[in-house]
């Protein structure tokens, strides 16, 4: 099963794939996270993909209450978290039985042989023991009784449980795979002198199990080979790892700063938005105020108020919780108020599959209100890049007066990348609409004549006193009006708002070839699984297929129905079942829109896309 | 700021242009006039003051009155209007809610904006029936109600206002007849003054589809003997006469007559308004005969605001960050050169 190799020389790859899999208990998540991080800061470009189940402590062993974190590193620019895994850790059978059809034929599964138990087993639905029935021949499998050297690395410990002692395990994972990788210790031990500051015995303890990790794959000849794994070549300038909720909830401190406004986030507990919440909350010390309300509804009602009285205010949701809002977000387009709502989308309908990604609220996002009400939509598209669109998000509304909803997704989500380090002196200006005094003739509803935007007087301004609702108001005044040619007046004038932000965002941009056969076209999260693929193929000689993502959705970007008309195919990829193309068909007719979706709460695979795009480019 | 003693408002400052459209005869025109007195006897400057309201007949009190407002979506007042405040508490917030709005749709935040206890004031008309809709049964309607959607007359038993917002921890509850503008006023520069969430129950005749539904106890020549008008620290003593009392006998109220059975005044119960524990209150609030009315609790507690600006200034204090870019570059980053 497995082959020693002795006097191995490292092999130097590009880039390589590592999963951690175990029990939800087990530490994956802290274990990938260390991982990656000591990679990020070795240079490595990283994208990461946690999974877990929405139980927070499913039973033990069992195939549902799998945990895993997947992590890809490179010497080369990183898009994805990869699909096919070169190295799978699994602490139990459930684990390896669940990810075994990730790891590539031939490549590298540790395992925890004490974990593999009869009971285990049987939770797994194993028949027979797969370490001993030949099924995993084709791959290289390190076994390695983890438990049992984590025990004897801790004999000497005092004041640990037997608990402690077993939840240390996955350190000692984590210390084999620093060695097969040539990975410094040192990150993940200033963490623990950092985490258990006032309890030094776990800081010995879980640095004993860590350098025993290390140390057994240094000494022991049963590791079949070892990696290193270059820097990559990145743009200069500071870096730093960040999960796209946390850019998200970044971007909007940095639109606050630079646009002079204080925060206001009012939101309620959704998997998989509340990270914005828990981020935000901590930032007392920049004046955030963030309220946690009674329900979704009054989540976003604190925030128009906000808003009316003249904070940045946006609210935090998934798709349920979109839906609960419908209503008030009709209210906050209907008043003309700056407001951004932040969907981080994850797979529906109704409770759906909460721990889970997916693209299918975008047309909950253009629609999902009563009436005629237009809103902007846009949508981030990597971890990072969550930091630029919230804080477009937050120019966009208060520039064009106007409510935003921001479309993330779980995957980019909980994801992670390299963040190259923004100023908020290199951010775009943001010119809010406030009226500071009284002005003689002055409306509510006045509005600038480029964007439609109406002004923005807030209370606590003198000779500004008016009222606004949620009954169609006359298009000056704002009084309440029932006069027909008005309502239409108002209809049309909201729309044309939303219509002329057109003006105001970049165009469309196509990578690869600028014309040609096919046009890969994606929107929002799932773009590092796109450009890999459509890399691939150009790197493989298709110079035929060109690539565009788009992260502004309403308005659409001006030179979109060019773009289009440079291909002979056009294929829309979604993770739902044909959104975007559709929404494409009702605005360019004449263009043939094909489709590539897949709805099954994961990202597209490398392999599917190429698969696909090379048929229709044969 | 300018002080706002330069300026002497009168009712007319508080009112728009907008005509106002309620039925003749109801006594919201009762309730916008009343607050449009009380304003400017509570030196608070119009640019500071907001009026949100959700749906309803209730409602339309901010297009009325000249000062900011909003007129929002069914139910929803209490979450706009804690945004308002939180946003910029120099500001006088209120609410302008009816029992359908406040209490059915609405009643997840109402009791929740009760609980936390930011300082605003929300004003519940309570005329016991929908009127915007045209006369269904609301939370308030009594069982047995004959309404548009209880032809057979009402199963659903009601809640009453006042107890459920003690029982939300209400700090202040006030509760007062629609045709009663003299007290109403008073009431609500006394809301104001409170710090805290201010709720002001009005007994609001609905002169279309609930005509008459509180005469029992406001018409003028039976409201003295039906009602008590509830003061801190005065004895609770009502009747025309003023010869009633309420006494405690075990856990009940119960109405005496000063001068029989050897009852003084010296018997009677002093109405303490301020007592943090809510048994008596609520046992007010409950009372049949006579109907309680007044200020029957201002209890001062901490609001959040103050709480929130507490932890604020402690965080602050605490940080070294003054700046985004202080977070940005914080922890662990690491150069590319």
């Amino acid at each position: 099963m497995i082959t020693a190799k002795k006097n191995h020389q490292p092999k130097t790859l590009e880039a390589v794939v590592i999963r951690f899999v175990g029990d939800s208990g087990d530490g994956m998540q802290l274990t990938g996270t260390q991982f990656s991080d000591t990679s990020a800061m070795f240079g490595n470009d990283i994208a990461t993909f946690p999974n877990y189940p929405s139980e927070i402590r499913a039973p033990q062993g069992s195939l549902y209450g799998v945990s895993g974190f997947q992590v890809h590193i490179g010497s080369v620019e990183i898009s994805t978290p990869g699909d096919n895994v070169d190295l799978l850790v699994a602490m139990n059978p459930a684990g390896l039985k669940t990810n075994l059809h990730a790891v590539k034929p031939g490549h590298t599964i540790i395992v925890d042989t004490d974990a593999f138990t009869k009971k285990n087993l049987e939770k797994a639905l194993y028949e027979t023991n797969p370490l001993r029935d030949g099924s995993l021949e084709n791959y290289r499998v390190i076994e390695v009784d983890m438990t049992s050297l984590t025990k004897e690395a801790l004999k000497n410990v005092e004041g640990l449980d037997n608990k402690s002692i077993t939840r240390s395990k996955n350190m000692f994972a984590l210390g084999m795979v620093y060695w097969m990788y040539g990975r410094s210790k040192q990150h993940t031990i200033d963490f623990f002198n950092k985490k258990f500051k006032t309890k030094p015995h776990l800081i010995e303890a879980n640095t004993k199990v860590l350098n025993a990790g290390y140390f057994f794959a240094e000494t022991l000849e049963l590791i079949p080979n070892s990696y290193t794994i270059s820097p990559a070549k990145m743009p200069s300038g500071s870096y730093r790892i960040i999960m796209g909720n946390t850019a998200t909830a970044w971007g909007f401190l940095a639109a606050a700063e630079k646009s002079g406004l204080e925060l206001f986030l009012g939101s309620y507990p959704i998997t998989p938005a509340t990270d914005i919440l828990h981020e935000l909350v901590k930032h007392k010390h920049f004046g955030v105020k963030a309220f946690q309300a009674e329900d979704e509804i009054a989540g976003i009602a604190s925030a128009i108020g906000a808003s009316f009285a003249g904070d940045l205010a946006i609210t935090t949701t998934s798709g349920p919780g979109l839906a609960l809002k419908g209503e008030a977000l009709g209210l906050a387009m209907m008043i003309e108020l700056p407001l951004v709502v932040v969907d981080v989308q994850r797979g529906g309908p109704s409770t759906g599959l909460p721990t889970k990604t997916e693209q299918s609220d975008l047309l909950q996002a253009l629609y999902g209100r009563n009436g005629e009400s237009p809103v902007i939509v846009i949508a981030a598209s990597t971890p990072a890049n969550c930091f630029n669109y919230a804080y477009m998000a937050s120019k966009l509304a208060l520039e064009h007066m106007a409510p935003v909803i921001l479309l993330t997704d779980g995957y980019i989500a909980n994801g992670s990348a390299p963040w190259k380090i923004k100023t908020v002196s290199e951010m775009p200006d943001i010119n809010h609409k406030m009226v500071k005094e009284a002005k003689t003739d002055w409306h509510p509803y006045n509005r600038d004549e480029e964007t439609l935007a109406r002004d923005w007087a807030i209370p606590g301004t003198p000779g500004l006193e008016h009222r606004v609702g949620g009954l169609e108001k006359d298009s000056l005044t704002g009084n309440v009006s029932y006069v027909p040619e008005n309502h239409e007046l108002m209809t049309k004038t909201r729309a044309e708002k939303i219509k002329r932000v057109q003006n105001y965002i970049p165009n469309l941009n196509v990578e690869f070839a600028q014309t040609g056969d096919l046009l890969v076209v994606g929107w929002g999260g799932t773009y590092g699984t796109l450009l890999s693929a459509v890399k691939q193929l150009n790197e493989e000689g298709c110079k035929n297929i060109g690539f565009a993502h788009f992260n502004y959705i309403n308005p659409l970007p001006k030179n979109t129905k060019e773009v289009f008309s440079k291909f002979k195919k056009v294929i829309v990829c979604e993770l739902n079942n044909g959104q975007f193309a559709n929404v494409l068909r009702m605005n360019f007719s004449g263009i043939e829109f094909l489709q590539f979706n897949k709805i099954q709460g994961l990202p597209f695979g490398n392999t599917e896309l190429m698969d696909k795009f090379k048929q229709l480019v044969k | 700021m300018e002080t706002t003693a330069e300026k002497k408002y009168t009712f007319k400052d508080f009112t728009s242009d907008q005509e106002v459209r309620w039925c003749p005869g109801c006594d919201d025109y009762v309730i916008l006039r009343s607050m449009q007195k009380a304003l400017p006897e509570m030196g608070v400057k119009r640019e500071d003051v907001v009026f949100i309201s959700g749906i309803g007949c209730s409602s339309r009190f901010p297009y009325y009155m000249n000062t900011y407002g909003m007129h929002s979506i069914h139910g929803r007042a209490p979450g706009i209007a804690s945004g308002v405040k939180l946003a910029n508490p120099d500001l006088s917030v209120w609410i302008m809610t009816g029992d359908g709005d406040a209490m059915a749709i609405g009643g997840n935040h109402f009791i929740h904006i009760l609980r936390r206890n930011i300082d605003l004031n929300i004003v519940l008309f309570n005329n016991e029936i929908y009127g915007l809709t045209k006369g269904q049964f609301s939370p308030t309607s009594l069982v047995g109600q004959k309404t548009k959607s209880s032809p057979y007359g009402n199963t659903q038993p009601p809640f009453s206002p006042g107890e459920l917002a003690i029982g939300a921890q209400a700090r202040f509850f006030a509760r007062i007849g629609g045709n009663n503008p003299k007290d109403m006023t008073q009431i609500f520069i006394e809301a104001h003054k409170f710090k805290g969430t201010s709720l002001i129950e009005v007994l609001q005749n609905c002169v279309i589809f609930n005509d008459g539904c509180y005469t029992k106890y406001t018409d003028k020549d039976v409201k003295e003997d039906k009602q008590i008008y509830l003061e801190h620290g005065k004895p609770m003593i009502f009747g025309k006469n003023k010869d009633k009392g309420l006494v405690l006998n075990g856990l009940k109220l119960e109405v005496v007559t000063i001068g029989e059975n050897g009852i003084t005044q010296e018997d009677i119960l002093v109405h303490n308004a301020k007592e943090q524990d809510p048994t008596l209150h609520q046992m007010l609030v409950r009372l049949a005969y006579p109907l309680a009315t007044g200020i029957i609790r201002s209890f001062d507690d901490v609001t959040l605001e103050e709480r929130e600006n507490a932890l604020t200034a402690q965080v602050k204090a605490n940080s070294n960050f003054r700046k985004t870019d202080d977070l940005f570059f914080s922890g662990e980053t690491y150069e590319v050169k």
